[in-house]
């Protein structure tokens, strides 16, 4: 029930084009990631639309088939404004 | 499974902090949800916890009440905040001590 990181990789950039996706295996185990995900895209999204984004371009395999993704996501820092 | 979701909508509004995780905040029986648990010590707030392993129908209903596929799942005054990753990011830039009213 484990899945390859570039899978990962690319689905998420399947759903989020310009996504920047850094993928870490935090275990060895090929069931346990981390995922740092940047993109224009979540502009003037609260952190759960962005993680729920992410979620959804995975297409429900998060707690299923993959079961720990530890998420980090952002929108480029050049576009964040204080 | 309507029956599940109005018991998790009657947790959450009466809970000012609840935390829905995999075991006990003593006894954790996962990462994610041992680290939801560390943050709120940190935070020192009164929280409640709910343990989805002892109740399937909640654990099931709770991924679609919030429309998110993992837990632990935090919620507070009535808001879902978010999953553990998010808790740890709002914990460091001091935002959640903000929503708990903890700030020191």
């Amino acid at each position: 029930m484990a899945m390859a990181a570039e899978d990962i990789e690319t689905l998420i950039k399947a759903a989020i084009p310009d996504a920047e996706v850094t993928i870490r295996d935090l275990a060895g185990d090929g069931d346990h990631y981390a995922a740092r995900v940047i993109s224009r895209s979540f502009e003037g999204m609260s952190r759960i639309r962005q993680h729920q984004a992410v979620y959804s371009a995975l297409g429900g395999r998060v707690g299923g088939e993959l079961h720990a993704l530890q998420l980090e996501t952002a929108v480029p820092t050049e576009m964040t404004s204080d | 499974m309507t029956d599940a979701r109005s018991r998790i909508d009657e947790i959450v509004k009466n809970n000012e902090i609840v935390l829905f995780m995999k075991g006990t905040s003593l006894f954790p029986q996962c990462g994610f949800s041992s680290r939801a648990v560390a943050i709120l010590e940190r935070l020192g707030a009164s929280y409640e916890t709910v343990d989805v392993l002892q109740d399937p129908e909640i654990r099931q209903a709770i991924k679609e009440y919030s429309d998110w596929p993992t837990v632990p799942q935090l919620y507070v005054k009535g808001e879902f905040v978010g999953g553990s990753d998010i808790m740890m990011e709002m914990f460091e830039s001091g935002e959640l001590q903000q929503l708990v009213g903890t700030e020191a």
